[in-house]
């Protein structure tokens, strides 16, 4: 029996299976299908220090090979969080990396200082979101913003800090290089392409905000490359993620340098994805002999 | 664990009309579901992901069977995947999920059921139960009607509207239960927004109780992916925000509860 057993950050988590943020909710939904203790962790959609609303409808759209979407980070604040989410996945004995999104630098902090005494494994911070006017993406952009960020979100955090990156940049390996000079002690890549769909019957923009995430398989090799790219240019543990459905994909993101690799789109059409990642990883492992799964991260060079 | 994928076996497949088709599957869905309610259906394509959300027409509790009566939206969809399907095929389905109409609750009440276009075969599960009790008035673009007959068969009262007038009163369903004086305690409905948006408005002003039923672009059907809300008076339980979910919280709500 292989070994799934991986260290992130100095956080020891069962298996390097997660779940990308925004497509499993706080896990409640999921937890209906799946034992929320056999995943690696559970990441969690993003929460800010305040309930946000989100985007008009529609919000998603289906495309091929995946799809779009633009909820606009809908999320009950931290506040709610805390009293109900955070105690459902205890309950569950749920390892929990919380995705913290943001307006301005202030509400970041307001929400990392907030879960400075809870029982959270690791922190991701999300300056990648394609989908709000103002934080989100335009903080991760540009790599002196990142270096900033990443320097006040560490002066307050109590737990490991991943910088979620985004893919809509002209080099990712900046951005993270970046996030690195800033104290990062992870990065998570990639969030979602931003994408369009036209209706070309109704002649217009099929989603209410106009562009999307793009996300889902199509996504995968996209994902593969920045994965290892960016770890080839930093030190940091990566958390690999975009278009995840099989235990091949996240096998392949694994061996480009991943540490740990989020299932996302696929819950949505397949809600036991994470768990048949889980099987298909060991049952890999064993018929390759190979007795511990970090003998195969970042194994192609 | 309390929800699981189910493979579905198709018992029968007809077109209705052009574009519109009638599917019975056998199902465990079947034994717990009720009006209202839908099914995620997967396709075989895995070019298509997405589950597609379809409302359940009828319900047969004791054979295990359910009727759905879905449009074929265009060339190459997942509609038309279905559509194809032939007897004894199977396909996977999740359900059945959401919340449904409260029909238990107006059981000896006089019931209208208004459906427009595709919105008209949920109505059909309501008149199963409530039969005689309830008159359908049911709003199509042309004569090229469909399951008339079946309401009929429930012994449901018939009103009909449509769009060019070759049919019953020339109009949408708002002119047909004017012009028919149709009374009674609570409206169900399901159809295009702007006929939701024209029910509510006269539920209101008549003092009619009524729920309807919306439809939004869903990505997961349960709940998870926020992606299918709708704005509601009151803040909703999910995200504490005005933002109910249509897939969990609806698709059947009170009207006064959602704005249109």
């Amino acid at each position: 029996m292989a070994s799934l057993k991986v260290n992130f950050a100095g956080v020891e988590f069962q298996n390097p299976i997660t779940t990308a943020s925004g497509t499993f909710g706080s896990g409640m939904e999921y937890g209906e299908f799946v034992d929320l203790s056999k995943l690696g962790a559970v990441t969690t959609k993003g929460v800010a220090d305040h309930p946000w609303p989100g985007n008009p409808t529609p919000r998603v759209a289906e495309v091929k090979g995946g799809m779009l979407n633009a909820i606009g980070l809908q999320n009950p604040g931290i506040e709610t969080f805390i009293e109900r989410d955070l105690p459902f996945l205890h309950e569950k004995h749920a390892k929990i990396i919380v995705n913290v999104c943001g307006h301005s630098e202030e509400e970041y902090l307001n929400v990392v200082r907030r879960l400075a005494t809870e029982d959270v494994d690791l922190l991701e911070i999300n300056i990648s979101c394609p989908n709000v006017k103002e934080g989100g993406i335009s903080f991760g952009t540009n790599p002196k913003g990142v270096e900033e960020i990443t320097k006040a979100i560490k002066k307050e955090a109590v737990q490991p800090v991943v910088m979620k990156l985004s893919p809509n940049v002209t080099s990712i390996t900046e951005i993270a290089k970046a996030a690195e000079a800033g104290g990062a002690d992870g990065v998570s890549l990639i969030n979602t392409i931003t994408g369009m769909k036209i209706d070309i019957e109704r002649q217009s923009f099929v989603l209410a905000n106009k562009t999307g995430g793009m996300s889902g398989p199509a996504v995968h090799p996209v994902a593969v490359r920045m994965v290892y790219e960016v770890a080839n240019a930093i030190s940091l543990p990566i958390i690999g993620m975009g278009g995840v459905e099989t235990a091949e994909d996240a096998i392949e993101m694994l061996l480009a340098g991943a540490t740990m690799v989020s299932v996302g789109t696929a819950n949505f059409y397949n809600p036991y994805a994470t768990m048949e990642v889980v099987d298909g990883l060991e049952n890999y492992l064993n018929r390759k002999n190979i007795s511990d799964v970090n003998d195969i991260i970042g194994l192609v060079k | 664990m309390s929800k699981e994928f189910e493979m579905a076996k198709v018992v029968s497949q007809k077109e209705l009309q052009p574009g519109i088709f009638s599917m019975w599957l056998s199902c465990h869905a079947a034994k717990s579901a009720v009006p209202g309610q839908f099914l995620n259906v997967y396709t075989k394509n895995k070019e298509k992901r997405l589950p597609r959300p379809i409302s359940i027409c009828e319900i047969n509790g004791e054979k295990g069977e359910l009727r759905l009566v879905y449009r074929v939206t265009k060339e190459g969809s997942g509609t038309e995947e279905f559509s194809k399907y032939e007897t004894g095929e199977e396909v996977r389905i999740l359900g059945p999920l959401g919340n449904g109409f409260p029909v238990e609750d107006f059981k000896d009440k006089k019931v209208i059921l208004m459906g427009g276009g595709i919105g008209i075969p949920p109505m059909l599960g309501i008149a199963d139960c409530v039969g005689k009790n309830a008159t359908a008035v049911l709003g199509y673009r042309d004569k090229n009607t469909f399951l008339t007959e079946d309401f009929e068969q429930a012994g449901t009262t018939l009103c009909l509207a449509s769009d060019d007038g070759s049919i019953g009163v020339h109009g949408n369903v708002i002119d047909a239960i004017k012009e028919n004086k149709v009374e009674g305690d609570v409206i169900f409905a399901c159809g295009p927004t702007p006929m939701l948006r024209g029910i509510k408005a006269y539920a209101k002003e008549n003092g009619i109780t009524c729920y309807i039923s919306l439809e939004e672009r869903m990505a997961c059907g349960i709940g998870a992916c926020l992606g299918c809300v709708c704005q509601s008076k009151d803040k909703d339980h999910h995200s504490k925000v005005h933002n109910k979910r249509v897939c969990k919280d609806g698709p059947v709500f009170l009207a006064e509860e959602v704005e249109l």
